[in-house]
């Protein structure tokens, strides 16, 4: 969805109840944060908002860019910048190294690249209340939903390289193995990636 | 598996990690790969991030990460790359070409006989600012400056006062990537007669 290159708007200040808001529904939206969100949001900190083309927004923190959200997508998503700081945090899949290139050419992510061997699907299990996370081989602890946030790492890589929203639930994926997974999302090299937000 | 090792430091230590980005094209640098400008990017990384180059670059992680490819995508994958990597210097060259060949015109207009404003027209084409440069010459000079569109569709800087000279001076100055030949001065009095005359014509 930033294919394009996006000009540089200015930023405005939030009112401190929007950013109360903001970072309470960050903690609902992703519950593993929460030990983490003294250090991306503090307390006293103020939040900024930079106005994106199309109704999206983004979040900016002493120019570290944190989340960003559009209108029709109703989770808050993280800036890959943000995910590359705390990547332990966020419900991850993972493609194969054949589809990277097209992903980060800002193709729809498509089932077959998660499918195939090099790709990782949530493979469900036991954990502890609260204890979500990425086995050893980066399966996600529990199935996700359609329209669920997602982080997408890539085979052979150790940082994500785009961030989205499930269009396909991670059990249809399993059972379809085609189809669109995910659309509109942010990777890396795209035009919100290279706003500079100082 | 670096990652899953990576991973699980973090969870012991809940601290925010530093990552390293490519100072070429902005990308991790293990995705340098993808951005068009691998060279560049190498050589980047060689010199200001050697650790990271050895472990990214080095014929060893290169054969494991193309092991798991088959042939053909192999195959494709190059070509995709050779293809990003023409581009990318089609529009290098593109952007150099651009930039010898756009002209700064600053332009002297005659407002009422005695007094006059400076436009300066073609600052964008050096990736320039105008907003933020037409606050620079405001202070410079003292006087108002400001960004206004041209009926052409374009924008341009407009100070007050007869400072076209001082503005070139300003211009070669402050952005050294403008070439002084590029610069061109142009004074444009106001055609009352020859405006009279064409009203006369069409009455």
């Amino acid at each position: 969805m930033f294919k394009k290159e996006i000009p540089p708007a200015p930023k405005s200040k939030l009112k401190s109840s929007v950013q109360r808001g903001i970072r309470q529904s960050i903690l609902e939206t992703y519950p593993l944060l929460a030990r983490h969100i003294e250090e991306i949001i503090p307390k006293k900190a103020s939040l900024e908002q930079m106005k994106l083309p199309d109704r999206a927004a983004l979040y900016i923190l002493d120019g570290e860019p944190l989340f960003w959200e559009h209108d029709d997508f109703e989770p808050l998503l993280p800036h890959l910048k943000l995910v590359h700081r705390f990547p332990e945090a966020f419900p991850s899949i993972r493609i194969d190294r054949g589809a990277i290139r097209f992903v980060l050419s800002g193709a729809t992510l498509m089932a077959p690249g998660l499918t195939s061997p090099g790709g990782r699907l949530p493979a469900p299990r036991d954990v502890p209340e609260g204890g979500e996370g990425a086995d050893e081989e980066g399966r996600w602890s529990r199935e996700l939903k359609k329209g669920e946030p997602v982080v997408v790492m890539a085979e052979g890589k150790v940082e994500a390289c785009a961030v989205g929203v499930l269009v396909e639930g991670t059990a249809e994926i399993k059972e379809k193995g085609k189809g669109p997974v995910m659309e509109e999302c942010h990777y890396l090299g795209d035009g919100l990636w290279m706003l500079s937000t100082d | 598996m670096m990652a899953e090792t990576q991973r699980q430091e973090i969870v012991t230590e809940p601290q925010s990690r530093r990552v390293t980005y490519c100072g070429v094209c902005s990308l991790p640098p293990e995705y340098c790969e993808y951005g068009g400008t691998v060279k560049k990017c190498q050589d980047w990384l060689q010199k200001n991030e050697p650790a990271l180059y050895d472990t990214i670059w080095s014929p060893e992680a290169l054969e494991a990460a193309t092991a798991s490819l088959s042939v053909e995508a192999q195959k494709r994958a190059a070509k995709d790359a050779q293809k990003k990597a023409a581009k990318a210097q089609a529009a290098e060259a593109k952007q150099a070409d651009k930039l010898a060949n756009s002209h700064i015109v600053i332009k002297r207009i005659e407002r009422n006989k005695k007094k006059f404003v400076t436009a300066v027209i073609g600052l964008e084409a050096f990736g320039l600012e105008l907003k933020k440069v037409a606050k620079d010459l405001g202070k410079k000079f003292a006087t108002g400056s400001s960004v206004t569109k041209t009926p052409s569709g374009g924008e341009e800087i407009v100070v007050q006062g007869d400072v076209s000279d001082e503005i070139e001076e300003f211009l070669l100055e402050k952005y050294k990537e403008i070439p002084e030949d590029n610069i061109e001065l142009v004074d444009d009095k106001k055609k009352k007669k020859a405006a009279a005359a064409a009203a006369g014509a069409a009455g």
